[in-house]
């Protein structure tokens, strides 16, 4: 009991700083890769510090409500990924969070942010299979559902869910919103502030939204993690390299292709899921 | 128990009335009182029954009269379907009838002496398919008495016959609790066909070549199932002497073979009434009749009947080969009516696809036959039935003001028709959304499905987790829409017809907060009658953490509207490139002209709609059926 509150006090407040370094950290190493300088990696930070200190604009005032209600979900999930809960129950719970997101862009009437909408819906759908899928692979390999049984297995999960691990990396860079699956954060050139789903978000919804965002990315990647750790004190480091990797290689990823049509991202995403999770599923299941 | 015969036979009385009854407004005040009273009496009935402990009732054990006049039903109805298929030219199908009515009136007459059983049989899945029919289907008729005087007034062109409509809403009514609390299998036969010759003269009911058309194609599917049902009850007689269900699930669960051929085939003519996928064309046509017949098929009656002859064979089928076959038909069903609901923009369809999913989850979970998944489906089954209800009634009511249910009209429906708009909104949210009961379910689902090694229904729920998600989003993303110069429509709903919505809705919420309550108190000991030992399906943990996110939603975003209406904030125009013009709603061209701004959602139509991908599914599950029936049948004989 006291691990669980231990782990929700530290992702409730440990979360938006390693969120925010994860995206300054991503955007220096962009920079780096595209041979520029680039920003600080406090940057993300100065960023939504300067984002709250602006006017509160909104197009309609249910924007407020809704990007609330997305950041509450968000942290709401984290803290139950972290206190040890169902991971099922976890991503379920995330696809109502990314519903909220939907309604709050697409509340507003305007085209860029409406299409940002659809788009993100198209992604949810292509991504979903692989997420329960993953949770599947969790269930096979450890015999249960809760992040508190998974962590004290004898083996790492990802011994016999490398296809799930691989199908779930895949579509993390469509959940990340990165290129060249960021169809739904791109319909304008590629500013900062019109970008497809957040483009009608005034100052204040944005910075709740950048949080939101760190707080997303900390619980994904612990779900990376979470494919590393065995019952081994250790093992965590392990988890904590695996997760660096995985982002280095979304970033890579991201700064090396270009965006994709959404038939192929959606051939793509769920030809991988079905293949690499899917035989994955069979093996575990048969053997 | 006065109120079981009271309960089958009051709502024949009633229809019997309404079809005389000429003048509308008394008319309309005995529908209500009939409605009203087949409510009050579910629910004594629910409470006597929980007062005498929720016992399992075994009654009417001598009832030869009883038996001849339901054989004389039987053959009432055979004549109603051979002059109506001789009328409309449509002979063969009256074969389906007259044929099985034979056979099971030479069967009563001739054939062998059966064992003496009890007809009528309470336990607690048929008094919650009661508590269902009566609360939800006498919501349905107090709905439609506001509804159809609506309709009348819009539809001129089709000849106003309210009297025989009303007349086969409380047949329907009475054939359902007859068909939920018999025990006996010639009565659950005729109660069978009642139900199916009700819904093909709804579905007529305008009387249109397509509603033609598409009432006997419901006809004969369903005829289809209930020959299936004959052969099933003949099989069973003569092999094992007694025409009791509950006897033949008794010897199904223990591996007789005289079971195995029984079950199957009733298994799959379930199917038939439940929609399922090489018959669920039936269901799609049924669209053409007025909403509070849909609404009535697809919620409360009809389709469930099918969903509850097969949670009652479920203990049967586990593990076995027809339990294969109804689960791969379901999951199939399920992700294949999920597609091809995306690819459509009328409100009524993508209902009526998504019934057919829905309950494909449930016939999968009715097909793993284990605790969980009956636990999985009982939920998905009392949640489907409110939210569709609910549903089907609001898209009516939006039809009636908006003059269309095409989707793409309901832009910005909660802005323009505030309650129509909440309540659907409500009504989608039960339907998939966090904390309802289709995500628990699903997880249940899930979990069994992987326990029990079916690698297939685990990928259809998955995969069509996702394409459900697509489409009921898309939906509620499009009643939401906000624009500034949203005209409101005249909200020319009626005052029964909200009551029966807001009923629907509140009923939604409160299933939703007190379901773990319902769970321990209902359901589970429901499994421990069903299954014989007693099961927890969901884990403590999982329990507390489910109240959590039912207090957190229900919390979190009243919260964040108070926020959000203490902030002060400055309201502007939404992004449009700088070519604004004053409003959301238009933006200047290139030609530096006014133009009208105009959202549509995704829906693919011409990759994934019915037109294109029916056949082909159609085709996979009737062939996948033939082959394992052909299996099952040759593996018993």
């Amino acid at each position: 009991m006291t691990y669980r509150i231990i782990g929700i006090v530290a992702f409730l407040i440990l979360a938006p700083f390693l969120g925010g370094l994860l995206s300054g950290i991503d955007r220096k190493i962009s920079a780096r890769m595209q041979g520029r300088i680039g920003p600080s990696i406090l940057q993300p930070f100065y960023d939504v510090q300067k984002l709250l200190s602006k006017q509160f604009i909104v197009v309609n005032f249910a924007q407020i409500f809704l990007v609330v209600s997305f950041l509450a979900t968000i942290i709401f999930t984290g803290c139950m990924f972290f206190g040890g809960s169902d991971i099922l129950l976890c991503f379920f719970l995330l696809s109502t969070g990314a519903t909220f997101l939907i309604f709050a862009a697409c509340i507003t009437n305007s085209p860029y942010s409406n299409i940002g909408a659809s788009r993100e819906l198209f992604q949810m759908l292509c991504y979903e299979p692989a997420v329960l899928l993953a949770c599947i692979g969790f269930y096979l390999a450890t015999g249960s559902f809760n992040v508190s049984d998974i962590i004290q297995a004898d083996l790492p999960a990802i011994i016999k869910t490398p296809g799930f691990f691989a199908a779930f990396v895949f579509i993390l860079t469509i959940k990340l919103r990165k290129s060249p699956f960021d169809l739904s954060a791109s319909h304008h050139p590629h500013q900062e502030l019109v970008k497809g789903i957040t483009t009608d978000m005034g100052a204040q919804t944005l910075a709740l939204y950048e949080i939101a965002e760190w707080y997303e990315h900390v619980f994904l990647m612990g779900f990376v993690g979470l494919f590393f750790v065995w019952d081994n004190p250790l093992s965590y480091l392990l988890a904590v390299v695996a997760i660096l990797a995985t982002y280095f290689l979304e970033i890579l990823i991201d700064n090396t292709s270009a965006r994709v049509k959404w038939h192929t991202m959606f051939n793509l995403a769920w030809g991988v899921t079905i293949l690499v999770a899917g035989v994955n599923l069979i093996i575990l299941m048969v053997i | 128990m006065w109120m079981i015969p009271f309960l089958i036979c009051f709502p024949l009385v009633v229809a019997v009335l309404m079809f005389v009854i000429r003048e509308s407004k008394i008319r309309n005040i005995i529908a209500y009182l009939g409605a009203g009273t087949i409510m009050a009496v579910t629910g004594w009935f629910a409470f006597q029954w929980f007062g005498q402990g929720a016992p399992v009732l075994e009654l009417y054990y001598h009832t030869h009269t009883i038996d001849m006049i339901m054989l004389g039903a039987v053959w009432l109805l055979m004549f109603v379907i051979t002059y109506l298929s001789f009328k409309y030219k449509k002979h063969i199908i009256s074969l389906l009838s007259i044929i099985p009515t034979l056979l099971i009136t030479y069967m009563e007459l001739f054939g062998p002496e059966m064992a003496e059983i009890a007809h009528i049989r309470v336990d607690k899945l048929s008094m919650l398919m009661c508590i269902i029919v009566g609360l939800i289907g006498s919501l349905i008729v107090i709905y439609s008495v506001g509804y159809m005087h609506g309709y009348h007034h819009l539809h001129t062109e089709y000849e106003d016959r309210r009297n025989y409509f009303f007349m086969l809403l409380f047949i329907f009514l009475g054939a359902m609790f007859g068909f939920v609390l018999s025990e006996s299998l010639l009565w659950i036969d005729l109660f069978w066909e009642m139900t199916s010759v009700c819904s093909f003269l709804l579905i007529g009911y305008t009387r249109t070549k397509e509603a033609i058309n598409n009432s006997f194609r419901a006809l004969w599917m369903n005829l289809l199932g209930g020959a299936g049902v004959v052969v099933a009850i003949m099989y069973t007689g003569y092999n094992t002497g007694s025409l009791s269900f509950h006897n033949l699930i008794t010897l199904g669960t223990e591996g007789s073979a005289a079971a195995v051929i029984p079950v199957a085939l009733l298994a799959v003519a379930a199917l038939t009434k439940a929609a399922q996928m090489p018959f669920s064309t039936w269901l799609m046509g049924a669209m053409v009749a007025p909403t509070p017949s849909s609404a009535l098929l697809h919620s409360a009656t009809m389709v469930k009947a099918g969903i509850y002859i097969l949670f009652r064979l479920a203990p049967a089928m586990s593990g076995t080969q027809t339990g294969m076959l109804i689960s791969f038909i379901g999951g199939f069903t399920f992700f294949a009516a999920s597609v091809m609901a995306i690819a459509q923009t009328d409100a009524k369809k993508v209902l009526a696809l998504s019934t057919v999913s829905n309950l494909g989850l449930m016939v999968a979970c009715a097909g793993v036959g284990t605790a969980e998944t009956i636990w999985a489906g009982v939920f998905l089954m009392m949640f489907h039935a409110i939210s569709k209800s609910l549903l089907f009634q609001n898209v009516g009511a939006t039809e009636n003001s908006l003059h269309s249910r095409d989707i793409e009209a309901m832009h910005g429906l909660i802005f323009r028709l505030p309650r129509l708009g909440a309540f659907m909104f409500i009504g989608i949210a039960g339907m998939f959304l966090a904390p309802f009961g289709m995500l628990i379910s699903k997880w249940s689902a899930l979990k069994a499905s992987v326990d029990m090694g079916n690698i297939l229904l685990v990928l259809f729920i998955v995969y069509g987790s996702a394409t459900t998600m697509f489409y009921w989003t898309k939906w509620m993303s499009k009643i939401i829409s906000y624009t500034d110069t949203e005209i409101k429509v005249r909200d020319i709903t009626k005052q029964d017809e909200s009551l029966s919505l807001t009923v629907h809705a509140m009923l939604m919420i409160l299933l939703c907060l007190l379901f773990p309550v319902l769970s321990g108190v209902y359901v589970e000991p429901l499994l421990t009658e069903m299954f014989g030992t007693a099961t927890a399906v969901l884990p403590q943990g999982v329990l507390f953490l489910l109240i959590a996110i039912v207090c957190f939603i229900f919390v979190a975003p009243i919260m964040a509207f108070r926020y959000a209406h203490t902030t002060k904030v400055r309201q502007l125009k939404s992004y449009m490139n700088g070519i604004n013009v004053g409003n959301n709603k238009e933006f200047i061209d290139s030609m530096g002209e006014k133009k009208h701004l105009f959202m549509s959602n995704y829906y693919f139509a011409h990759m994934i709609g019915q037109r294109k991908l029916m056949r082909p599914c159609i085709f996979v599950a009737t062939a996948f059926l033939i082959v394992m029936l052909c299996l099952i049948i040759g593996g018993a004989l």
